[in-house]
């Protein structure tokens, strides 16, 4: 649905987007994740007919970037940073003006849908401008919804929302993702890109690494095991640290932690080991770092 | 059509919702209207000293306007020639407080981006904003007019009224006012999309006044004597200019430095 090859912006002198190569299959939800000034809106902004990349190429649902900028435009939603609602318009209003520039064939009935299925059919006929914060997100995500577009842009879509809105605005993407639509969202929400997304990508001017939130985890730290134990387990480690497949052990107060590549295959020997050793092994879990540990060493590798 | 009207009728609901731009918009054609009829009024209240024929010093100054009549006529109809050239200020004055916050308004308050970011093409969302200013300033120009030539004509004699109200000044207002209209909010569109203050914007597109003040300043002090000719000869010049300017404000419109340029 959404490829880019070397995909390439400079301001000036200023590279913003360096040779961005990605693919997003269709009814993905890719989470695209930097941090400020990392050049994410700019890749939207291209992504989205509002820019031109200086160098590379990028398709959207097959129209090329560059070239079939009115199809992309017609046929893509887009949630900007800023809600950038007509503040002195009610909301009805401001849905109907973006459903007639979307084509959209029936305004009041998509309007209508949209306004209820968020949950402000009862203040549409108010101002815009007297919503809160979470009502005005609401407001742009329907208005980018419209058109039923099969492939959505939200950038920052939870960025200064309390924690209930952001949830009503989470929720509503899983239901969107639930629909087979492409979701690209731009945030620095780490637990939300988790919850969310398919696939991540930490970017920073350039592509760090894609991968899903498991495999990422993978990549940066293996997997590993901890063992927890019912006394100091220091006096084990020698015991579990001759076997071959074990990448790493070591032992923390009364815990192992050991990075092995394939526990489902080798925890039941290791347990055994331990076990025959007189280890009394209280319960044994997989370590799960963050994604923010993850995002954290990408970016400050940058 | 139906997205250029979108833009228009989005750019009224705005407009008009906004009290302090409907006065700007309502006080400049209130006050034109109302003080040369005050003026009128008050010169033919206190006409005991005008002569009823002209005297040498006024024939020199009036010149040939005057042959064959009274100072006090002779006197309002150069009134009235002088307050109907300012009417031409108007169409120019009204649509730039419109015009010159048409983009960068929509800068400041973030809504270019998602407006950009549909289907429009840049013809449909200039033209729509072009109209949305013209009209207005149009429609206020000839009903102030209007206005203004009826009182006058209950105010003034027939003989004043003729003089006053000459063919000339009725294509001044009904078809070179527009087209000063349409210069005035293509310019100001212009600067709009190239400024990233609306402040800014609305005082550069403002300087569009000046050269009608200086018509206005040479024809008062009789440097300049409008006739049929000449407005004509304008009119050419203007819409000559506006098909210029319409395609240059189109050509210009950048809008990836319009959006890149947010900061």
């Amino acid at each position: 649905m959404i490829s880019t090859e070397n995909l390439t912006k400079k301001f000036n002198d200023n590279l913003a987007v360096d040779r961005l190569t990605l693919d997003i299959g269709e009814g993905e939800v890719f989470g695209f994740l930097g941090p400020n000034g990392a050049g994410k809106t700019t890749t939207v902004r291209m992504l989205t007919s509002l820019i031109a990349p200086t160098a590379g190429s990028a398709r959207v649902m097959g129209y090329e970037v560059g070239k079939d900028d009115h199809e992309i435009r017609r046929n893509v939603g887009v949630l900007t940073e800023t809600p950038g609602l007509y503040d002195r318009l009610s909301a009805w209003r401001n849905m109907t003006i973006f459903a007639t520039l979307y084509e959209v064939a029936d305004v009041p009935g998509q309007v209508e849908k949209y306004l209820r299925m968020l949950g402000l059919w009862d203040r549409r006929h108010d101002e815009a401008g007297t919503f809160s914060k979470g009502m005005r997100q609401k407001l742009a995500i329907a208005r980018a919804l419209l058109h039923e577009p099969r492939v959505l842009f939200l950038d920052e879509p939870t960025s200064g929302l309390d924690p209930e809105a952001a949830k009503l605005v989470r929720d509503f993407i899983e239901e969107l993702s639930g629909e087979g639509r492409t979701i690209f969202i731009c945030t620095h929400n780490l637990d939300e890109a988790d919850r969310l997304c398919d696939r991540i990508a930490v970017f920073k001017t350039r592509l760090r690494v894609v991968d899903t939130t498991k495999g990422l985890r993978e990549q940066m730290y293996g997997r590993q095991v901890v063992f927890h134990l019912a006394d100091t387990a220091v006096a084990y480690l020698p015991v579990i640290q001759t076997q071959p497949y074990l990448h790493r052990a070591e032992a923390i107060d009364n815990k192992l932690v050991i990075a092995l590549d394939n526990p489902e295959t080798y925890n039941p020997e290791l347990i055994r080991l331990l076990v025959e050793a007189g280890a009394n092994i209280q319960f044994v879990g997989e370590l799960r770092h963050s994604l923010e540990d993850i995002y954290l060493q990408l970016v400050n590798q940058a | 059509m139906i997205k250029i009207w979108t833009i228009i009728s989005k750019e009224w609901a705005e407009v008009f919702k906004n009290r302090l731009v409907l006065f700007t918009v309502a006080f400049l054609p209130i006050i034109l209207t109302a003080l040369p009829l005050v003026t009128m009024y008050f010169t033919s209240r206190y006409s005991g000293e005008m002569s009823d024929a002209m005297n040498a010093e006024s024939m020199a100054f009036f010149g040939d306007m005057c042959q064959g009549l009274t100072e006090l006529q002779c006197t309002e109809i150069y009134t009235l020639n002088l307050y109907t050239l300012m009417f031409m200020i108007l169409p120019v004055a009204i649509p730039v407080t419109i015009a010159a916050y048409s983009i960068v308004g929509e800068k400041t308050s973030r809504s270019l981006e998602p407006l950009l970011a549909t289907p429009i093409t840049t013809t449909e969302l200039l033209v729509g904003k072009m109209i949305a200013a013209c009209v207005p300033a149009v429609a206020v120009t000839w009903l102030a007019f209007l206005v203004y030539a009826i009182a006058a004509w209950f105010m003034v004699s027939d003989v004043v009224f003729a003089e006053a109200m000459k063919p000339m000044w009725w294509l001044a207002i009904f078809a070179v006012s527009p087209l000063l209209t349409l210069l005035a909010v293509s310019v100001a569109v212009m600067v709009s999309s190239r400024v990233t203050d609306p402040r800014v914007a609305e005082q550069l597109s403002a300087l569009v006044i000046l050269p009608l003040i200086l018509l206005v300043v040479g024809q008062s002090v009789g440097l300049i004597l409008i006739n049929e000719q000449m407005l004509l000869w304008l009119g050419l010049i203007i819409a000559v200019a506006d098909v210029v300017l319409v395609y240059l404000t189109i050509k210009l419109f950048q809008r990836e430095n319009i959006l890149t340029r947010w900061k």
